[in-house]
Order: structure tokens, then C-alpha cells, then sequence
């Protein structure tokens, strides 16, 4: 019985394998089905490489592009994640080409590799993305109060986490390429910041230090209104950024109170800030900001006092 | 009727990683008409990948800090062979540019009253290194990119630099490149050139460096006639990924180990207790006991083995690994699961939590990390000086990796990003000076662009060339078995006979296709800077003969006090690259003190 079980689990998928996709050598091949072209047009090309086990899709297809097609445009830099270069779409899922572990694919089937439907295309994998640095553009840089007395600026640990992050986003702009806002809506690009950029306008807007207000912006010319929380932006973040929650949300929120009540939201951007403590065993590398949870509602103390 | 698209600026500045946005953004605030030209998308250059941190002395976790405790760490850390002026400056400025940042919209981790908290990391005495997590290579590039597009500096994105003009005078300017996007030829008139292109690790097999790391502005400044110094310290970091065999050489922070991460052989033996070497003897653990106290309380007990500088524990692994004892994939074990909650593991290493997850299936907070030395960073570079960043070349100037000097024989961790912010802003500053001191319009000779794209564009007439990747792959071959973490004299002349023959085949590669996005083509190009570096290396690796920091012979195992005392300078004769032992700037008598009384 246990045996019957067997034959038809892994092993009998892993046979399936070997049928499909094995080389004249032995070795399991794999076939990638590449779209190649440029901004006049394009078609799916398939090549069929080594399956070498422990790679990710980008490893592959530098394979393609070292062994077949040297012409091969790609974009990546990091190859771990950090750098967010190497966005395409896998199978027809916006993904990071370098976090796509080949494991995670079914390799009995070519595995379709196309570029981001949202931007137009260069050549091949490499597409436009300079929409986004247009929007980035368009939001005026974090403006911070004067220094405390000593010269420092304080801040507690569980408002840099708030902020933070938003910071870790590495502008794969997965998220933009995803919002049905814009996906297939050129249009709308002029009028909508999309998701990266909410999250960047939250988080300007929590920043405890800054001073300025963003919201009418936010929402008279980089369209957050648009949205509507569909959260096909934080499903596919690679960071685990909760763009909607976190970010678009309260966002939205801030925007309806600036419409009526700007001195609230004054207040709530100088009790953000921390009032100093006075240091106490500064050598402790333990988590820090637990103990500063009841800060954020002291009133701020002025620079100079 | 122009031939080529051009563009004039007062300064350009090539390569947008944290030290090409710092220089600036300091020249356009200097009001010089400022670009910056990136082979990448702005945003992505390698800085991102820095994990640990910005070492600076602000004091606030160890008041008992200062840029004098830092100016020794980094000089001993660099085994002395550092420009003694460099390290000062960046000793002295490193807190003040860590400030800058926060001013600019930086978001680190915070002290419990609200400061910046700085983390312990290899080399340095007290807790140096301000810190977000293990991305603050990120935070730091993300600030500056935001800064400089807030200050709206033109930036030509994906767009190769060939090389660089100059005028009858010998003064630079301007450069030539190419668009990598539509392959079209493109010149910068300029009146200074800042060079902030980073590292040259992809001339070597298993490296932490992004494709971009392939010396292209060492190329172009030694091509232009300027000097190179101490090219042979190349840095190793101990920890790079060894396994699976995509991700070999990706880089595991050193915070790991500052956090508790101990390094293991086959056996389980905390090996590096047997590595101990006598320079560090003093303020280093030699039990587990001590070592084990030092996290809690860092006053009363020495500094664990694990965090000996980078080129110490590396030729420690080394070791181990020749000596049968370790892991299965020819590396060994870095474990904190063991040693750590996974609530603690997961707060204070995000990224690596993250990577090693995604990467290799491997979850850190379970398991020990199989890492190994991987080809990180290049102490050695163009030879500027401390004050100015100026090259010997009149109106060029280079900041960060590109440049040599800082960092001596060893570069501690941390002192990378502090270096990127010091001379980048010096660069810049300097740059901006030189341009706006200049009457006049600078004038662009098209015969010399003419010649640089005729020659750039030769690889499509030779369709029959090799492929660009097998010589490539056959330099990264060369490097890495034979000018390597260590070296021997036969193995380094036969580097030399063979990189002769590479130069040869290199300049034969033919490429397919056209000149739109052509990453074969844009290899074919960058093989030219790698070689160039690999001449360099090589030549400075067999001329000095001792070990030193990043650079250790097998033949000479000991340091020679006398070779401790001069630069290997490396310079284009011809077409020949050159090298001759030139004397260290000698450091005055006030700082010498502080290496006597121990402090
Ligand atoms: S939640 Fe909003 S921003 Fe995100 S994908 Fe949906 S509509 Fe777009
Ligand atoms: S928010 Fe997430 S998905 Fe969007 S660009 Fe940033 S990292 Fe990518
Ligand atoms: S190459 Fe950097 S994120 Fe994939």
C-alpha cells in the first residue's frame, strides 16, 4: 500500500520530469520561454538550458544569454534581492528574477519569462520604467524642524519602525506594474502616483521629524483617491511592505482630515516627537523604543530648550 | 551640425553609488552645474548591498569614543599602509556627515533616549557603526538619490563611460560613452570629472560585486595617465554565501557575527580561538568564557575571535577549509540559531533572515549559514590626494572604492560607507571649485570621439570572434585560482603570462546581434577595464613581497617592515602598465603618539 502511495507522489512526478525534460546527456533540462523584441513588437522564443539545480530564474537565464542568446537584454544588479533590478513576470506573475527559486516552477512545462505588462518595453526584458522617476519628481523632499540643543535630533524607536518600513522598499516597482490603476490604463499615469509612491508619501507624512504637509498633493494631483484598495500592491511586494494597510489607508484617512480639521493633524505631527530622555545605560544593545511607547504623546519639546 | 549628442556641465560625475551622489550633490551646492552618469538605473548601484553599517564616532552608545580612537582602529586595520591624512579626515568628518544624512530624511535605529544607535563591528574598538537593521547601504543610497533629485541634478542613467578626454594641456575634459539602451554614442564636456565608480570584484569568480564591479573607472583613469596605488589589496570577506551554487559570494553581514554568531569547523570547534594573532592578542578573548560575556558587558571583558578584522578571519577559514576540516560545500559554519532566540535573530537581521530563506531554503534561526571568503572590496585604487580627492590628472578627481589610500592593506567594516560620505563631499566640493575657477567653454575634440566609438563598435565586424563570456569567464578562472586570498610568486608570473595572452583574445571577441541593450557587446567592453585592473593587481601583487592586510603570500608569510613604508604605484608606460615602490606620506609626529601608549 505504503508503496502504491509513493508511486504516486514526487516520485512519479520526478519520472514525469525525467520524460519531459532531460537532455541527450541525462541531465534535466528545462525550457524557458522568452519574450523577445522591443517597442515594435516581439514574440515568445524558447530555450531549452540545463537544469542545474539550487538556481533561481535569473540564473537561468543568464545561462540563455551566456550560452545562446548574447544579445539577451536583462536587467539585474544584485542578484539577491536588494537592488530591485531584475523585475519581470514569471508564468504571468510579476516577480524578482533573482528571489524566484527554479524549485518553486513546474519544470515539466516551459516557464514563460515576459517583461512588466504595466511599462512599455526597450528590448525584450528590459522595459520603461521612467514613469517612476517622474513621480518621484513630483514629491517634495522630506523638510525636518531645527536640531535639539545638543545638535542631535531624537526620535524613538517606534516611530523610526513606522517609517522604516516604507524605507525598505528597493523600487522594484512590482507594486506599480500590478495596480489595475495604471496596468492597463496608460491615461491615468499622469494623474497617479501609484502604490511605491503612496507609500513614500506615508511615509514622509509619519516621519516625526518632518514639517511638511503633503496630503492636498496626495490627493489633488497624485491621484490616491484612484485607489481603492484592491491590495494587489502589498501581495506582491518583495520586502512584505503592507503598502495598503500601512501606507494607503491612513493616507486616505489624513487626507479626508486635512479637508477638515488641518489643526488636528498639526497636533498629531509635533506629539509624535519624542521629548529627550535622559541617557541611561546607552551601552545596551537590547531591542530598542520598547520603553518609549508612552512617549509619542509628550508634548514636543522645543529646539533650544 | 553636431555629430553626437552632447552635453556640456561644469562637473560630471561618473557612477551613482553613495560616493557619486554625494559628490553631487555637493558640487551643484557649490553651484556647479552638476550630472551624474550611472551604468545602472539611478537607485540600484552596489552601495545597496553594504549591510552593517556607517562607522562614526558620535559617541552615543560609548561616550568614551572619539575620531582619534577611529583614526587608530582604521590605521591598524589597514596595517598601517593607509594615507595616514585620508584616515584622519575621515575619522574627523564620518559624525558630522552621519548627521547630514538624518538632516536629509536618513531613518536609523535609535538609542533608548532617541539618538543614533551604533552597532560593534570587527576592528573597532567601541560601538561604532550607525545602523537601519542589516540594509543601511540602502538607507544611506535611497537618502542621497532622494536628495539629489530634490535638488534636481540631471542624471544620465544606464549609460557607459568608454573614456575620458582630455585637452592639450593634460587637463580632463570631459567623456565619451555610449547609451546602453539604444547603444548610441554620447559625449560630456566637462571641467572637472569626478570618477565614484566602485569596485572590481567581477574580475575574480566568486565575488560580492554586481556586474557593475568591473573597474571601469580604475580603467579610465589609469588610461588617462593617472596613478594607481596598492592594487594588490583586494579584501576578501570572510563571509560570503558558498552554497547553493547561484548564490555563491553573496555576502552574509558581518553584523551576524557582531550579534553573536560564532564560526564553526566540521568538528564544531569555534576555530578561530587557534587563529589569534599576536597584533591582536590584547584585546581578544582567548576562552569562550570571556568571549561569551563580551555581548553583555563589553567594559569588563575582551572582544570574541570572530570579530577580528576581515582579512584575519579570512585567511582563518582558509585555513580550516585546506586543512580538511570543513563544511560540506567547501566552506564553514557560521551559527547563531544556536546562540540566539529567533525573535532576537529576526529583529536584528531582517535581511539575512530574508536571503538566506529565499536563497538557499536555509532558515537562520534553525540552522548554521555555510559560508565561505568571497572577493569583496578593493583597498587599493586611483591615488588621489587626502585633502582634495584630486588624481594626478589636472581637473580629475575620485572618491570611494575607486580610490586608493584609505584604507591601507585591510578595510574594516563600516568604514566603507563613512568613506563614500567623506570624500565624496570632498570630491565634489573640490571638483566644483576647479570648474568654477576655469574662464571659458570647454572645447570636445570629435576626432578623439570618433576614434573611441570606432574602436567600441569593432566587436560587431568580427562575427566569427569569440564569445566575450568564455574570456570572461576564463579571466574570473585566472584570478581567482592565481592571484587569489593567497599567493605565490610562480603562480603570480604565470597570472602575467596569461592575462598577456587574455589581452590578446579580448581584443579579438566578436558579438552578435546590435547595438540596442546588447549585454554580450556591453561585456566585450567592460573586459577591457577588468583586464585592465587584473594587469595592475598582478604586477603590485608580485612586487610586494610580504603579507600585509588584504594581500598575503604563501613565499613571504611575514610583513617587511621596509615594504610597510611604500606604495606600489602602477601606471600606464606606453601601452604597458608599469609598477615602482613609491614612499607613504609620513604621518606626523602627534598622531604617531597615539599608536605608542596604548591605547
Ligand atoms: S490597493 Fe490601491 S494602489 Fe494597491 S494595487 Fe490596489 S488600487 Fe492599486
Ligand atoms: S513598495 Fe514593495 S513592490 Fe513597491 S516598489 Fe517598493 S519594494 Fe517594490
Ligand atoms: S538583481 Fe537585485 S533584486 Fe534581483
Amino acid at each position: 500500500m505504503a508503496t502504491s502511495a509513493d508511486q504516486t507522489g514526487p516520485e512519479a512526478a520526478s519520472t514525469a520530469t525525467a520524460d519531459v525534460a532531460s537532455g541527450a546527456s541525462g541531465t534535466p533540462t528545462v525550457t524557458l520561454r522568452l519574450w523577445r523584441g522591443d517597442d515594435t513588437g516581439g514574440s515568445f522564443n524558447d530555450y531549452t538550458v540545463d537544469n542545474l539545480g539550487g538556481e533561481v530564474v535569473l540564473d537561468v537565464v543568464h545561462r540563455v544569454q551566456a550560452e545562446q542568446a548574447p544579445d539577451l537584454a536583462v536587467r539585474w544588479n544584485c542578484k539577491a534581492g536588494k537592488c530591485g533590478s531584475c523585475s519581470a513576470e514569471v508564468n504571468g506573475r510579476p516577480r524578482l528574477m533573482c528571489m524566484t527559486r527554479m524549485s518553486t516552477l513546474d519544470t515539466t512545462q516551459p516557464i514563460t519569462v515576459s517583461p512588466l505588462r504595466a511599462n512599455p518595453v526597450i528590448r525584450d526584458l528590459v522595459t520603461d520604467v521612467s514613469y517612476n522617476f517622474a513621480v518621484a519628481r513630483r514629491i517634495p523632499a522630506f523638510h525636518p524642524g531645527p536640531r535639539d540643543a545638543d545638535g542631535t535630533y531624537r526620535m524613538a524607536q517606534v516611530d523610526a519602525d513606522r517609517v522604516q518600513e516604507f524605507r525598505k522598499c528597493i523600487e522594484c516597482f512590482l507594486c506599480q506594474n500590478v495596480c489595475h490603476v495604471v496596468r492597463d490604463h496608460e491615461e491615468n499615469k499622469p494623474h497617479f502616483a501609484g502604490p511605491r509612491f503612496f507609500a513614500r508619501l506615508a511615509e514622509l507624512e509619519m516621519h516625526p521629524l518632518d514639517t511638511l504637509d503633503r496630503r492636498d498633493l496626495a490627493s489633488r494631483e497624485l491621484g490616491i483617491g484612484y485607489c481603492n484598495i484592491t491590495k494587489c500592491c502589498t501581495e506582491v511586494c518583495p520586502e512584505g511592505i503592507h503598502i495598503t494597510d500601512n501606507a494607503i489607508i491612513p493616507m486616505k484617512e489624513r487626507v479626508v482630515d486635512a479637508r477638515y480639521d488641518p489643526i488636528a493633524w498639526l497636533g498629531r505631527k509635533i506629539l509624535r516627537r519624542p521629548a529627550p530622555t535622559p541617557a541611561s545605560s546607552t551601552a545596551s544593545l537590547s531591542p530598542a523604543g520598547k520603553a518609549h511607547e508612552t512617549i509619542s504623546t509628550q508634548p514636543r519639546t522645543p529646539a533650544g530648550g | 551640425m553636431p555629430e553626437h549628442e552632447s552635453h556640456v556641465f561644469d562637473v560630471v560625475v561618473i557612477g551613482a553609488g553613495g560616493a557619486g551622489l554625494r559628490a553631487a550633490i555637493e558640487a551643484s551646492a557649490a553651484g556647479a552645474r552638476t550630472a551624474i552618469v550611472c551604468k545602472s538605473l539611478l537607485g540600484k548601484a552596489h552601495t545597496v548591498m553594504a549591510e552593517g553599517g556607517v562607522a562614526a564616532a558620535l559617541g552615543n552608545v560609548w561616550p568614551e569614543d572619539n575620531w582619534m580612537v577611529h583614526f587608530r582602529d582604521t590605521m591598524r586595520g589597514g596595517k598601517m599602509l593607509n594615507n595616514w591624512r585620508m584616515a584622519q579626515l575621515h575619522a574627523q568628518e564620518a559624525p558630522d556627515r552621519v548627521l547630514e544624512l538624518e538632516e536629509w530624511g536618513a531613518v536609523f535605529d535609535r538609542t533608548p533616549d532617541g539618538r543614533i544607535l551604533q552597532r560593534d563591528f570587527g576592528g573597532h574598538r567601541y560601538a561604532r557603526l550607525a545602523h537601519v537593521g542589516d540594509r543601511t547601504g540602502l538607507e544611506l543610497l535611497r537618502t542621497c538619490q532622494q536628495r539629489a533629485v530634490s535638488l534636481g541634478i540631471e542624471v544620465f542613467m544606464e549609460c557607459k563611460i568608454l573614456h575620458l578626454l582630455k585637452d592639450s594641456s593634460g587637463a580632463v575634459s570631459g567623456a565619451v560613452g555610449f547609451w546602453r539602451e539604444s547603444g548610441k554614442p554620447v559625449v560630456f564636456g566637462a571641467k572637472s570629472v569626478v570618477l565614484a565608480s566602485g569596485g572590481v570584484g567581477k574580475t575574480w569568480k566568486f565575488t560580492s560585486n554586481s556586474w557593475e564591479g568591473t573597474g571601469d573607472g580604475h580603467a579610465l583613469a589609469l588610461w588617462a595617465g593617472a596613478d594607481m596605488i596598492d592594487m594588490e589589496c583586494v579584501q576578501f570577506h570572510p563571509t560570503g554565501m558558498v552554497w547553493p551554487p547561484s548564490a555563491r559570494g553573496i555576502l552574509v553581514t558581518e553584523g551576524v557575527r557582531g550579534d553573536g554568531g560564532v564560526l564553526r569547523n566540521r568538528d564544531g570547534e569555534r576555530f578561530m580561538f587557534n587563529y589569534i594573532p599576536e597584533f591582536y592578542a590584547k584585546e581578544t578573548a582567548d576562552s569562550i568564557e570571556e568571549a561569551d560575556q563580551w555581548y553583555d558587558n563589553k567594559k569588563d571583558f575582551r572582544r570574541p575571535p570572530e570579530l577580528l578584522p576581515r582579512d584575519e578571519v579570512a585567511r582563518s577559514i582558509n585555513s580550516e577549509v585546506k586543512g580538511g576540516r570543513g563544511s560540506p560545500h567547501g566552506g564553514v559554519f557560521l551559527d547563531i540559531a544556536s546562540r540566539r532566540t529567533p525573535e532576537y535573530i529576526k529583529r536584528r537581521l531582517p535581511s539575512m533572515y530574508h536571503q538566506f530563506k529565499e536563497l538557499a531554503d536555509v532558515d537562520i534561526t534553525k540552522e548554521p549559514m555555510e559560508i565561505g571568503p568571497t572577493c569583496h572590496y578593493i583597498m587599493g585604487g586611483i591615488r588621489v590626494d587626502a585633502d582634495t580627492a584630486a588624481t594626478t590628472v589636472p581637473g580629475l578627481y575620485a572618491a570611494g572604492e575607486v580610490a586608493g589610500g584609505m584604507h591601507g592593506a585591510n578595510r574594516l567594516g563600516g568604514n566603507s560607507l563613512s568613506d563614500l560620505l567623506v570624500f565624496g563631499r570632498r570630491a565634489g566640493q573640490y571638483a566644483a571649485e576647479h570648474a568654477l575657477g576655469m574662464p571659458g567653454d570647454v572645447l570636445v575634440d570629435s576626432g578623439q570621439v570618433q576614434e573611441v566609438m570606432q574602436e567600441a563598435l569593432a566587436p560587431f565586424g568580427r562575427e566569427t570572434g569569440e564569445n566575450p563570456y568564455a574570456v570572461h569567464h576564463e579571466l574570473q578562472e585566472t584570478m581567482q585560482s592565481l592571484v587569489g586570498i593567497i599567493r605565490t610568486e610562480s603562480e603570480l608570473l604565470e597570472a602575467k603570462d596569461k592575462l598577456a595572452d587574455l589581452d590578446e583574445r579580448a581584443a579579438a571577441v566578436g558579438v552578435e546581434g546590435h547595438r540596442q541593450f546588447n549585454p554580450g557587446w556591453h561585456l566585450a567592453l567592460d573586459l577591457q577595464s577588468m583586464l585592465a585592473v587584473a594587469h595592475c593587481t598582478t604586477l603590485s601583487a608580485i612586487e610586494r613581497k610580504e603579507s600585509r592586510g588584504g594581500h598575503t603570500r604563501d613565499d613571504y608569510p611575514a610583513s617587511d617592515p621596509e615594504l610597510g613604508k611604500v606604495n606600489m604605484v602602477t601606471r600606464l608606460a606606453g601601452t604597458t602598465v608599469t609598477v615602482t615602490p613609491e614612499p607613504l606620506p609620513v604621518m606626523p609626529d602627534e598622531l604617531k603618539t597615539l599608536f605608542e601608549e596604548g591605547h
